[in-house]
């Protein structure tokens, strides 16, 4: 059951800067708490190791979706829900939509959040791999100011991440452009609701009929989102006519050089490893029949 | 030692407005049975697998259990006992009724709470639909063939009114 209970402490700032000065002078002393359908779940099944919580939920400037012409921001205490219905992601980044659906039941998708998700370090999170294939950067908000870099980088271990003690993940941000064609695969013991065994974000963009950028990221199969760098370097310059006629064996061997799959209570590292590969394999060879 | 301190919170359950301090380890679904002895919001899993103590935050619906009561303040908290009016069953409640959509009877009051929401969120319309916006829920005795045939009916009337 539950650990020791009075050991543990909520603290419910009314401001966001408040909560930055906190976090500040005591770092690494708090543990941030946005939605709580993970960190909860540990807290209940009495594993959970952070002792004093800092609640997140009334800072507004953490909370919404914000379309400009340029780009999408959704800031970190954005739901599942939130993203899963938003229009102009479901119309420019339905990767994201299709992670958020996947990810828990109706009512886990009304608390859980996309800063959790990301904020959680776990890689076998749905969303990161979409973020990663879509080139998001991500903001990090301290009393001194906001930090961004390309989400990419910013895992960098096992539930390691290029995060500052005295740092909240405020959001991240999409470009809009047009011309993107998206693939997002989740296997898992379930269609949904189950962690992933893999999950697959691929995403290309078309300029006159050229392939001019590609985004393919792993989830589940390494211990950060795994980019596979060397087949999108391979498929830029390409149409897709030429690009689903890549021979499948170097499009898998390509795949699998950028992960490390393990095994663990999911599923085999030999099981992930193929399917990982013929994921990749999938993706190229069905170019041509992707919906812009 | 004890570290932790006591929250000073105001919300409402089912209209009722609460203002109690609770301590930070509380959570809802522990809030309404220990301290509000309302038992209808029903202790599963534990965490946040079983639907069992679904209920409606704000209209949302939520697993109370993964919900710290400190956390609360402003909300509008709406459990099975706050669903009949009047002395009348909501009509999910009747529609289970009427279906038989349940044998022990413990996920149920999960089970409505959450095909209240569901029939609110306007998402589901079809039977696969409907078994998908469920599927928070877990029913131990395989009543779901039922369940669905009672969302099915509430959302058929509420498309009558509509038309």
């Amino acid at each position: 059951m539950r650990a020791y209970v009075p050991d543990f402490d909520i603290t419910v700032p009314d401001r966001l800067d408040d909560a930055l000065k906190m976090l500040a002078e005591k770092p690494g002393f708090y543990r941030p708490l946005a939605g709580g359908t993970d960190l909860m779940v540990v807290f209940n099944a009495g594993h959970q190791i952070y002792k004093n919580f800092l609640s997140l939920h009334k800072f507004q400037e953490l909370h919404g979706i914000h379309v400009t012409d340029e780009e999408v921001e959704i800031r970190a205490l954005a739901t599942y829900t939130d993203l899963r219905y938003h229009p102009i992601l479901k119309a420019e980044f339905p990767m994201l939509c299709q992670a958020a659906a996947e990810s828990g039941a109706g009512a886990i998708q009304n608390r859980g959040t996309i800063g959790g998700n990301i904020g959680n370090g776990s890689p076998a999170a749905d969303t990161p791999p979409a973020l990663a294939a879509y080139g998001a950067e991500i903001d990090l908000i301290s009393k001194d100011g906001v930090r961004s870099l390309p989400f990419r980088n910013f895992q960098t271990g096992y539930k390691q991440m290029d995060l500052r003690p005295e740092e909240l993940i405020r959001g991240v941000r999409l470009k809009r452009k047009s011309g993107r064609l998206h693939s997002y695969r989740k296997v898992g013991t379930r269609k949904a609701q189950a962690i992933s065994k893999v999950c697959f974000a691929a995403t290309v963009r078309l300029e006159s009929g050229k392939i001019v950028e590609a985004g393919i990221a792993y989830g589940s199969v390494a211990p950060t989102v795994g980019c596979c760098e060397k087949l999108e370097q391979k498929l830029v310059g390409l149409s897709l006519a030429e690009a689903s006629k890549l021979d499948p064996m170097e499009v898998k061997k390509l795949a699998g050089e950028s992960i490390s799959p393990i095994d663990d209570i999911r599923s085999s590292g030999e099981y992930r490893l193929k399917v990982a590969k013929n994921l990749a394999a999938d993706f190229v060879s069905n170019l041509e029949n992707l919906n812009v | 030692m004890n570290n932790s301190s006591l929250n000073k919170v105001s919300f409402t359950v089912n209209g009722q407005t609460i203002e109690e301090e609770v301590a930070s380890w509380v959570t809802l679904l522990d809030f309404l049975r220990e301290r509000l002895h309302q038992y209808g919001t029903k202790k599963g899993c534990d965490h946040g697998q079983c639907g069992a103590c679904t209920v409606l935050v704000n209209g949302k619906r939520v697993n109370s259990c993964l919900v710290l009561a400190a956390r609360l303040e402003g909300k509008e908290v709406t459990t099975v006992e706050g669903l009949s009016s009047n002395g009348e069953l909501h009509p999910m409640q009747a529609a289970f009724l009427e279906h038989d959509a349940f044998q022990c009877g413990y996920c149920t009051p999960g089970q409505i709470c959450s095909a209240v929401a569901l029939v609110e969120e306007g998402t589901a319309s079809t039977r696969d639909e409907i078994r998908e916006w469920m599927s928070g829920n877990l029913c131990r005795c395989g009543a779901y063939n039922n369940i669905v045939d009672a969302v099915s009916e509430v959302l058929d009337a509420q498309k009558g009114v509509r038309v």
